[in-house]
């Protein structure tokens, strides 16, 4: 996708994220591309320590870090006020890790969907408790190791997107750091589009995933390329539009350059090419239709 | 005062609603919680009919409820909304995070019997357990007393930049009909300014909050959640000073009925105070010399007027519908703290009473004022059904 990277200079160097972060990075667009004229709102995640201890930022906009499961209501809040105040122009931006959206902030954030609060809300998800230590979340996906999945994760890993999209919400898209261009120009569609917006944005933790400090983008590039992490958009819960899908590649090569599923006998690698194979098969009729 | 007002009938939560509207907030989070209900119900009412101009957010819980209600305060918008029981145990978390913050929201709780097992009854154990959150709380007897508390409550919280607590108990006051004097709204805007918050999130300040700070950051910041608090005592007392001047209302931070040449005091919260109030009147009538002490304002705990009020005391009778397990009754334990040291103190008599919403009558109170001449105190609270 051809699309012309624009950054405002909001998100500065000097942060406290592990180097070669790519939450840092996803920060980096996300404030640089929506603007001076933004409210963050950041619960507790490696995103809370990225945006500075008080009284450093790393952001030249007012964050608000507020508890765990309150990002989406304490961002309807400002929203709320703003709108109050007459100031309705200023954006307001939720950006919370995936313990905070797909567990303990889910209810807020549901409700906030449902009430079509009129927030950016954007997951950066690293598929586990990344800021504690590497715990599993409802987002670590089957089989993948945590320090509270020792032996992989039994159960699969929740599709916030498709169930965020089933709220029928203006704007819900799925973007990662490996495509840049394709991550800017969704966050300024979602910019310039009234209620609630949501972004799930897969930033591979380093840490986390047993990868090495250069590799983030090109595990990312390799998880929407052998269909694991399909980059697409849906507009009111029924217009689908893929942006970046399966390339046939197998997911042998993501998964084996990963230590978080370095216990992996080749039978269930196999099980997961098979799951794999059977979700794009589906999910590509929503493409068709 | 006659004039400036409408009389009403109004149960006590629809006395708050009008009192909220009086205070014209821009934001309002809400969550139903039964005996709070009609508080909610009257302002969407008031907001359909456009006499209220306030945003409405009806919310998935009341943690949520909460979490808006301070992003919105620090946006810099006047908010409000109200709760009860279970409803404040969720808030708890986000209690502390309003307080830390420094955001003047004003809330009503109804107070409610807490789970388990389930009830629906007038207790204050739900709002008491939340003393140390770093809220102002006041208890209020009356529907036209809630009414008149809230718009004082904002007076105060917007002065020492806290948040207030609003109690009435459950039925008694929220769902009992009074009339009320309703005043006008140019009083309510005289006695209450727009809302010009110190610190405020909004890309032009660039300021943030909530950020890990240091030890000494965080020392510094409940230093200052103190400093507010002690404030608020005198702030209390000024801004109910006003509201009497406009209104012709005032009710203290303590109320002292009858106490003058008192030998024997009922010391009480809320609804009881009225019932209270009641069996002093009864007792004086067969000439026992009785009076009553109604602590109003609860947090910050009105230490020195306490202990001017029961300095020289003989008895002290404290009547709790509340219970803490391991201690008794809450205001039993804070007046104890409150009148140590005092060279001719009373004795304290601690009485759980009414705990669970079970009926306390006048001629109850009356029966345990002489229940007690017959007993020698003990330190813990008593069981008094
Ligand atoms: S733990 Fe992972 S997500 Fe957190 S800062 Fe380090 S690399 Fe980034």
């Amino acid at each position: 996708m051809a699309y012309t990277i624009v950054e405002e200079k909001i998100f500065c160097s000097g942060h406290h994220a592990c180097p070669g972060c790519n939450a840092a990075l996803a920060f980096r667009y996300i404030t640089n591309t929506l603007g001076q004229n933004t409210i963050a709102v950041v619960p507790p995640s490696c995103g809370a320590i990225i945006s500075g201890p008080q009284p450093l930022s790393s952001m030249r906009i007012p964050v608000y870090q507020t508890t765990l499961e309150a990002s989406a209501a304490s961002a309807a809040g400002i929203k709320r006020a703003l709108k109050a105040q007459g100031k309705d122009h200023i954006n307001v931006v939720a950006i919370a890790g995936d313990g905070g959206t797909y567990d303990i902030g889910f209810q807020s954030l549901s409700s906030a969907a449902e009430r079509n609060e009129d927030i950016i809300y954007i997951c950066l998800d690293n598929e586990g408790y990344m800021n504690t230590g590497a715990q599993k979340s409802s987002s670590t996906p089957y089989l993948a190791y945590t320090t509270s999945t020792p032996g992989g994760k039994p159960t699969a890993k929740k599709n916030v997107a498709e169930i965020m999209a089933a709220h029928r919400i203006p704007y819900m898209a799925t973007a990662t750091t490996g495509y840049l261009d394709d991550l800017v120009y969704k966050v300024r569609k979602a910019k310039d589009i009234k209620g609630m917006r949501f972004i799930v944005i897969l930033v591979p933790c380093l840490d986390g995933w047993g990868v090495a400090d250069h590799e983030g983008a090109k595990i990312s590039r390799l998880a929407v390329q052998t269909g694991v992490f399909p980059l697409y958009e849906v507009e009111n819960g029924i217009k689908y539009a893929l942006n970046y899908g399966s390339q046939g590649i197998p997911v042998s090569n993501y998964i084996t350059r990963q230590k978080r599923y370095r216990h992996l006998s080749s039978e269930q690698i196999d099980e997961i090419q098979q799951v794999v194979n059977a979700d794009w098969e589906n999910f590509k009729v929503k493409f068709n239709a | 005062m006659s004039q400036g007002h409408t009389r009403m009938l109004l149960n006590g939560n629809h006395a708050v609603a009008h009192g909220v509207k009086l205070a014209r907030p821009m934001v309002v989070p809400v969550y139903p919680i039964t005996p709070q209900t009609p508080i909610v119900e009257k302002i969407s009412e008031f907001q359909l009919q456009g006499v209220m101009d306030a945003d409405l957010m009806t919310m998935e819980s009341e943690h949520s409820a909460m979490a808006a209600c301070i992003t919105a305060s620090l946006t810099g918008v006047r908010v409000f909304t109200a709760t009860a029981s279970q409803g404040l145990m969720l808030m708890h978390e986000m209690l502390h995070y309003a307080s830390g913050a420094q955001t003047p929201i004003v809330m009503c709780n109804v107070n409610r019997t807490i789970g388990s097992p389930w009830g629906f009854w007038p207790d204050q154990t739900d709002s008491l357990a939340q003393r140390d959150t770093g809220w102002i709380q006041y208890y209020c007897e009356s529907a036209q007393e809630s009414l008149d508390t809230i718009l004082q409550a904002y007076w105060v919280a917007e002065k020492v930049l806290l948040p207030a607590m609003v109690m009435h108990e459950a039925f008694y006051v929220s769902h009992a009909l009074e009339t009320v004097d309703v005043p006008d709204q140019e009083i309510a805007d005289t006695y209450l300014p727009p809302f010009s918050p110190y610190h405020r999130l909004d890309p032009e300040i660039g300021a943030s909050w909530g950020n890990v700070v240091n030890q000494d950051m965080f020392y510094r910041h409940r230093q200052t959640l103190g400093q507010s608090m002690e404030k608020a005592i005198e702030v209390a007392l000024e801004a109910d000073m006003l509201w009497e001047k406009l209104t012709g209302r005032g009710y203290g931070v303590i109320e002292e009925h009858r106490c003058t040449d008192a030998e024997i005091i009922i010391a009480t919260t809320g609804s009881m105070a009225g019932t209270a109030r009641e069996a002093v009147d009864q007792l004086r009538d067969s000439g026992m010399p009785v009076g009553l002490l109604k602590v109003k304002l609860f947090r910050p705990f009105p230490v020195e007027l306490v202990r001017r009020a029961l300095d020289e005391i003989p008895r002290v009778i404290v009547l709790d519908r509340n219970f803490a397990p391991g201690t008794g009754g809450f205001l039993h334990q804070e007046l104890k703290a409150a009148l140590y040291g005092l060279k001719n103190g009373p004795v304290i008599y601690g009485y759980l009473t009414g705990v669970g919403g079970t009926n306390v009558p006048p001629d109850k109170i009356a029966g345990l004022v002489r229940e007690s001449m017959e007993e020698e105190p003990v330190n813990s609270s008593v069981w008094k059904g």
